[in-house]
């Protein structure tokens, strides 16, 4: 088997007495949507969180780009080829949709600062840019303050930043949430356009995105993964209907 | 600005020369300020600091027989740089409340180092001898001096608004807008938000080395923390994150300080009712006013 | 060793003094989020009024009360008037207005009671030395340092044992719970600050027989009670007394020894300079030791 994308190994965390990620192990194919699914509180985004690098884990380790990453910041973690999307919009609220999806662009092809030259007229900066926003189908809109587009808007900018990124992994966390019926079908649209370019882990609540989308699935209950495959496979499994699912799906 | 002094020296007023040199070398400062403050988020409540210790290594340099501006005003600018190093080092890897704290607690330890060194006067400050040079100018005219304090005003104001549009500048924005997001992109922000911090600094020192020069004296009362306050409220009377709008903040400061203790030997109730006024009634919060800017 | 002790127990009385502020400052800090430049100002105000209240001749308990609850009245002011409107705000929003709070109590404190400074005299049954092992010590220090240890325990027992406590612990994290248990937040807000108040004007009162009461003394302990709580760790009242005692001892333990230390080891005049200079910047170097340490204090509150 290939070196997976990203490997997980005996990750645990805890608040206090509140265990929120177990003795965790996860991989993640190279190419492959990965969606990591559970009941609230089963500590999908802390997972997600530790991954990126926001939070420092108690235990185990992370391998990324076949790098040990467990110590690294999530500047780091990104500039190895991460990219993030957040559950809440974390935008720059006062900086245009465009300027946002720049400052991406910037992210990626330079890592040294410069002083002088007007990043507002700069094309290598802005080209890409406006390219990226068309993809997520929000060309009209570059103008427009990041703070001042709608949530749903802002959801597909969350995804433009990190493909204006050009990540090798791109760690989504729910990005359906609080979306309508025709932006959800409009983001599923979006991310099986993408989807098999780059490798995705999906935290998700809405099913019928992760039946589209993934490749795979993983049960979260509790910090713990209780079951992981093809999402009939998960489905049908009797320990995730009784723990998660509760009988009725 | 450039008009008044011109013609008010034809009018013979060396009042409203020195005057407006006290306008212009805060508004250095104020600048400086802005540019962390209104840029980069960063609420430093400790920028009397690098003010005092650009004037004190004038000052010293003076004491030594070493009254060459350019060479007293690199050395000045190079010192509070430094100085801005360490404190930005130590405080940048806290925010918020904490990082208002340790940035003014900072200031206090300049502060009373200052007065601690009775080789430098100590409690008293410290004169300048009576010559000062900048390449065969004599800074001793009150004239010269303020030409020279614009022109240094004029070119910092200049650089740090291509600064703050450059790749550099976004990046600041970003972080005053979201640093989560912009470390998330990949950017080590700790490092540029360092970077700003020092440049703040330097343009701090210099303006304090300029200040030694027009003063002819330094005190540890430079670095108080009343001046760090004072030098924060001319960022927010300017407008935040306008950089030009710092000669405003500036002027408006002086000008109601000089205006209110002319009527009242007890002015600063008076200015402390319309600044907490300006807070108050300031629909969004002062701070809100920057997002309220195009920032296009 | 005998001066050590003494040196010692003068660092002790300082930081319970300044845990008094301290524990204020950080309480309103937990609780809403608001950073106050004018807690100073508050402790200025207990030290007026009780000197004044003292020079009329009443007695020395009468006067510290007078000085509390005047301090108090003040909180409960500034926090309708002023600092309920911040809470929203940004800090530097807090800042500016609390700034604006200091110009305007030093004016106002100046109109009333003019530019010199005041003393209050130690109450007579508590002047006299008393005789510790080796050495001779002033009763009334060792009353502050009694004063100021119980009113940490009734702090401690007020937070951890009471309702008003578990609201304010339960207020700094979970403000919606609270509000929806049915608790007026806006009230507990103005008590707590009322509270914090209360503090800093007792610990205003008690120093003001030992320093001079002036315009600007308030300033002086606020960066003090500042460093303490930055290396104690914000919002967390055990951080606060830590932090306070540390930088009370520390700060006079380093004006007593720094220079004597330096002074075989350099030249006489730069002895002098350097050690004042050391010795005045001691608290910070503490301060910044703790900061490269831990950067969010010895006793942090919350996750991360």
């Amino acid at each position: 088997m290939a070196e997976p994308a990203l490997a997980v190994r005996r990750l645990r965390k805890s608040f206090g007495a509140l265990v929120v990620t177990a003795d965790l192990d996860l991989d993640v194919a190279t190419g492959e949507c990965h969606a990591v699914i559970g009941p609230n509180g089963a500590g999908k985004t802390t997972l997600l969180d530790q991954l990126a690098g926001e939070l420092v884990p108690d235990g185990g380790r992370i391998v990324f780009a076949a790098r040990d990453v467990t110590r690294l910041g999530p500047d780091a973690r990104a500039r190895l080829g991460m990219a993030r999307s957040f559950q809440i919009p974390t935008l720059i609220a006062d900086l245009t949709a465009e300027d946002n999806v720049a400052l991406a662009v910037q992210a990626r092809t330079a890592t040294a600062m410069r002083f002088w030259r007007s990043a507002y007229r700069d094309s290598t900066l802005r080209l890409p840019a406006r390219a990226a926003l068309a993809r997520v189908g929000l060309a009209a809109r570059g103008s427009v303050a990041a703070g001042d587009l709608a949530h749903g808007e802002q959801r597909l900018l969350e995804v433009a930043l990190a493909l204006a990124r050009e990540p090798t992994l791109l760690l989504l966390d729910e990005p359906m949430a609080g979306l309508g019926h025709d932006e959800s079908r409009a983001m599923i649209a979006l991310l099986s356009s993408i989807k098999g370019t780059l490798t995705i882990l999906l935290v998700e609540h809405d099913m019928e995105a992760v039946a589209h989308l993934a490749d795979r699935v993983t049960v979260l209950v509790a910090g713990r993964a209780v079951a992981s495959g093809s999402y009939d496979a998960v489905r049908a499994d009797p320990v995730v209907r009784s723990a998660y699912l509760g009988g009725d799906a | 600005m450039l008009a008044l002094p011109a013609a008010a020296g034809v009018l013979h007023q060396p009042f409203w020369i020195n005057a407006c040199t006290r306008i212009v070398i805060f508004a250095l400062v104020a600048a400086s300020l802005d540019l962390i403050v209104g840029y980069g988020g960063l609420v430093s409540f400790g920028h009397a600091a690098y003010f005092a210790v650009g004037g004190y290594t004038v000052a010293v340099l003076a004491q030594h027989g070493i009254d060459a501006a350019p060479v007293a005003w690199v050395v000045a600018v190079a010192l509070s740089a430094l100085l801005a190093v360490v404190v930005g080092a130590l405080s940048l890897r806290t925010s918020g409340i904490f990082f208002i704290m340790i940035t003014l607690a900072f200031a206090q330890m300049v502060f009373f180092a200052l007065i601690a060194i009775k080789a430098w006067g100590g409690n008293d400050g410290l004169p300048l001898g009576a010559r000062a040079t900048l390449l065969g100018l004599d800074l001793r005219d009150p004239t010269v001096l303020y030409f020279v304090c614009l022109t240094l005003l004029v070119a910092f104001v200049a650089c740090a608004a291509q600064l703050v549009e450059s790749r550099f500048g976004i990046v600041l924005r970003g972080i005053r807008g979201s640093e989560r997001r912009v470390l998330a992109l990949g950017f080590p922000t700790f490092r540029y938000k360092l970077v700003a911090f020092v440049i703040a600094g330097a343009g701090a020192g210099l303006a304090g080395a300029l200040w030694a020069d027009y003063a002819r004296f330094v005190s540890p009362d430079m670095a108080s923390w009343s001046r760090s306050g004072e030098f924060l409220v001319m960022v927010i009377l300017g407008g935040i994150g306008t950089l030009a709008g710092a000669v405003y903040g500036a002027a408006l400061l002086l000008g109601l300080e000089s205006v209110l203790s002319g009527l009242t030997e007890h002015w600063m109730l008076p200015l402390g009712l319309i600044l907490l006024a300006i807070v108050l009634f300031a629909k969004r919060g002062v701070y809100g006013w920057i997002a309220g800017r195009d920032d296009g | 060793m005998s001066l050590a002790l003494e040196q010692l127990l003068n660092g002790l009385q300082f930081g319970v003094m300044i845990f008094l502020l301290a524990a204020g400052l950080t309480l309103v800090f937990g609780i809403m989020g608001v950073i106050n430049l004018a807690h100073g100002s508050i402790y200025m105000l207990g030290a007026f009024v009780a000197a004044s209240v003292a020079g009329t001749g009443a007695p020395f308990v009468v006067a510290v009360l007078a000085g509390a609850a005047a301090a108090g009245l003040a909180g409960i002011a500034i926090e309708l008037v002023v600092i309920r409107r911040l809470y929203a705000r940004h800090h530097l929003d807090q800042v500016l207005a609390t700034f604006a709070l200091i110009l305007i109590a030093n004016d106002g404190v100046s109109m009333i009671w003019g530019k010199t400074p005041l003393n209050m005299a130690v109450p007579a049954a508590l002047s006299p030395a008393v005789t510790l092992g080796g050495f001779i010590y002033p009763a009334y220090r060792l009353v502050l340092i009694a004063a100021g240890i119980l009113i940490a325990a009734a702090l401690y027992v007020l937070i951890s044992r009471t309702r008003l406590g578990m609201l304010i612990r339960a207020g700094a994290t979970h403000r919606e719970t609270v509000a929806a248990l049915g608790v007026d937040i806006s009230r507990l807000n103005t008590v707590v600050f009322a509270l914090g108040a209360v503090l800093a004007g007792t610990a205003g009162a008690l120093l003001a027989p030992i320093l001079a009461v002036q315009v600007g003394m308030g300033e002086q302990i606020l960066i003090l009670t500042f460093v303490a709580i930055i290396v104690g760790g914000l919002g967390s009242i055990r951080g606060a007394f830590a932090g306070a005692l540390l930088v009370g001892v520390v700060d006079t333990l380093g004006r007593a020894y720094i220079p004597v230390i330096l002074k075989p080891i350099a030249k006489p005049e730069i002895a002098d300079s350097l050690g004042g200079g050391l010795s005045a910047v001691a608290i910070y170097v503490l301060m910044a030791i703790v900061l490269v340490w831990k950067p969010r204090g010895l006793f942090p509150v919350g996750p991360r």
